[in-house]
């Protein structure tokens, strides 16, 4: 934790320095600090009250076979819907920043901008309410022709939920959710491309498709992973919508996106099963909490690592 | 000059008093205007003054909503602070003093029971049941407006081994109707309530062969449908065709709501038949003089009661180390019990009033709080 600063000789004249000037750097040396101290009083916290959970023995903890077996399916299930929602959502998102960068006229390219982040503007709750009262139920009868013709496969496998309230719906809305963040990071890097590039694919007779194939997706690459890296965090971490919306049980591990029996979350399940534990299930919540927070660290080392990694030939030089 | 001193310095030593008697109670999140103008001696009739602190189950909290609102009409001075924590956190709270009373769905267990010994004195805890609320069995099934469930078909439907509602088993409860070949959709809570708890004791004790599960507040069965709260229920089990599910009477709207089978004949819930059955059940032995605590008779067989009600409990010190709390304790469950309070729960949650005799026997439990 150095902050760089201009290289200084010793015998160079001292740079007169201002209370101002103190004022201001030992403050943003402090911001800098803080944000430091406060993940490790998160990271404290978090060993610090799980520990019960981890040294119990199985007989004592929630659920049959100890804390693996139980948080175990609901670490697949937080990463299930997420990876759901960023299939579904990063496509779209890089066809939206696409659209709004290279291909629509100025002024509506303007509005439908506005529109995208006005998506992540809605509370999560509100998401909750529309997938549950709105979306499930017109998903039914597509879940219904789902079995009947893909039925043969796991992921559709039957019975098919009645209410809608399924893994693939909550996927969808996550989706929905985490879409203006990814599109929002994939028109800012789009826009940045050089104009130099573009032009001259064009001029050197490249369509406008094969131009966007060429000179803006190579570029823009790594900024979009990015943030669908930033998109996937969001997923993995939100919990009213899925506490509402997923019909979420102790059904371990399955694939059938679109039946009654689905795992649950992490975050949903600390949410409902918090208001009445005590004891030693706080503990397990919390130690549920540890894996949740690990997750989305390795999450973002792991976006962090792949937009360093291509950053140096992203052309940007 | 000298006067106004004095009462100054009066005043101050009072305040003082009252802070420090309410550090040692330990109501330490709980900003006191204690008037110290509660009547000592006197329980019911005199004008009170001061802040009751209550924390526990959530199943309560509309119920407690009334009578806060309708004891505020009786004594306005006083203010009930009631947290809806949940049960084990009442409990816990009330029993390491930071609480006057606690609201739980489940009386204190042998642990508890001890602790409470060092948090009320030998004169032990009172636990009474002043809140009774019947669990429906709710379903949305089109041309079925009346339908009986025996204990087994209702343990055998929730446990997803009766799976179509053309099932015999159904068949057998309901003669005269005719049941479609439709998939059952059984709803159960997500989350970790009052309610799951309540009707799996009551699954396992009236349907013990059908029902292999453990009674607890986290639904065992895997893969049903399962959502958030009461109203969560209640909306899954309307928005699809063959759904049941259990939820709170009051709440069930315009869903079908199943008449359960208790021995000979089919009850409907109703707050009379939920009273009657904790009318009807025994007193646990072997506790304290006024520890009120049932074992609910989840497998009667008598007419007209129906046993899956949610009961919860109001425990709380029969003696206080202050007068004032010991006064407002007193007094505000005087109110909870009386018809008047009890109509008001009813109003707010659509709860059952309790039956005179446990009204008798619970007054009994109040008129023993002192103060020493």
């Amino acid at each position: 934790m150095t902050v760089t600063s201009p290289p200084q000789e010793p015998t160079a004249p001292r740079a007169v320095r201002r209370p101002g000037d103190r004022i201001f750097s030992g403050g943003a040396k402090g911001a800098g600090i803080l944000i430091l101290l406060i993940l490790a009083g998160v990271t404290v916290f978090l060993l610090a009250e799980s520990l019960p959970a981890l040294t119990a023995s199985a007989e004592e903890l929630p659920g049959e076979g100890g804390l693996v077996s139980y948080v175990w399916p609901l670490i697949f299930g937080t990463l299930l819907s997420a990876t759901i929602a960023l299939l579904v959502a990063t496509p779209l998102a890089v066809g939206i920043a696409l659209f709004i960068t290279h291909y629509a006229p100025r002024r509506l390219a303007q509005v439908l901008g506005y529109v995208v982040d006005l998506l992540a503007a809605i509370p999560s709750i509100v998401y909750g309410f529309w997938g549950i009262a709105w979306l499930a139920p017109r998903l039914v009868p597509f879940y219904r022709w789902l079995e009947e013709n893909l039925g043969f496969i796991p992921l559709f496998a039957g019975p098919v939920s009645a209410t809608g309230r399924t893994m693939l719906t909550i996927g969808l809305v996550l989706a929905v959710m985490i879409l203006p963040i990814v599109s929002a990071i994939s028109r800012e890097v789009f826009t940045q491309v050089p104009t130099l590039h573009t032009e001259a694919a064009l001029a050197l007779g490249a369509t406008r498709w094969e131009m966007i194939r060429m000179a803006v997706i190579p570029y823009g690459k790594s900024g979009v992973i990015g943030g669908a890296m930033l998109g996937l965090g969001r997923a993995l971490g939100e919990t009213m919508a899925v506490a509402i919306i997923l019909s979420g049980s102790a059904a371990g591990i399955t694939f059938a996106l679109i039946s009654s029996a689905n795992p649950q979350t992490i975050a949903a399940n600390i949410a409902l099963q918090f208001p009445e534990s005590t004891g030693l299930d706080v503990n397990t919540l919390i130690a549920s909490g540890l894996v949740l927070f690990v997750i989305t660290l390795l999450v973002n080392m792991l976006a962090r690592w792949i937009v360093n990694r291509r950053a140096d030939f992203s052309g940007a030089n | 000059m000298k006067l106004s001193t004095k009462t100054r310095a009066t005043t101050l030593s009072v305040a003082l008093a009252s802070t420090l008697a309410l550090a040692a109670c330990g109501a330490s999140n709980e900003s006191e205007t204690a008037g110290g103008g509660s009547d000592t001696g006197s329980g019911g009739g005199s004008e009170l003054s001061g802040t009751l602190v209550g924390a526990g189950s959530s199943a309560q909290q509309a119920a407690m909503q009334g009578w806060a609102a309708g004891y505020n009409s009786v004594q306005p001075d006083v203010t009930v602070n009631y947290d809806p924590v949940g049960s084990g956190g009442g409990r816990e709270q009330f029993l390491a003093g930071g609480t006057d009373f606690a609201g739980s769905d489940a009386a204190l267990d042998e642990e508890e029971l001890a602790q409470a010994e060092e948090r009320c004195g030998p004169s032990g805890v009172f636990e009474m049941v002043n809140y009774i609320a019947p669990i429906a069995v709710v379903y949305n099934l089109e041309g079925v407006d009346e339908l009986n469930l025996s204990p087994e078909t209702v343990a055998g439907i929730f446990n997803q081994q009766i799976t179509n509602w053309n099932d015999p088993a159904i068949a057998a409860d309901n003669p005269d109707a005719t049941l479609p070949d439709l998939p059952i959709t059984p709803v159960n809570r997500a989350d970790d309530s009052g309610t799951t708890d309540n009707f799996t004791e009551y699954l396992a004790a009236a349907a013990a062969d059908a029902w292999p599960h453990e009674p607890d507040g986290v639904w065992p069965v895997p893969g049903g449908e399962a959502a958030q709260g009461t109203s969560g229920v209640v909306s899954a089990v309307g928005a699809g065709n063959g759904a049941i599910g259990y939820a709170d009477l009051s709440q069930a709207g315009d869903l079908g709501v199943a008449n359960i089978g208790v021995g000979e004949e089919f009850v409907a819930p109703s707050a009379e038949a939920a009273a009657a059955v904790v009318e009807n059940s025994q007193t646990v032995e072997g506790r304290g003089e006024y520890d009120f605590a049932i074992e609910l008779a989840r497998d009667t067989t008598e007419s007209g009661n129906y046993p899956i009600v949610l009961v919860s409990y109001h425990i709380g010190c029969i003696e206080y180390d202050e007068q004032e709390t010991a006064d407002l304790v007193k007094d505000f469950m005087g109110y909870v019990i009386s018809e008047e309070g009890q109509q008001a729960a009813a109003d707010a949650a659509g709860s059952a009033p309790i039956s005179d005799g446990l009204r008798e026997q619970n007054q009994s439990a109040i008129d023993a709080i002192t103060a020493g």
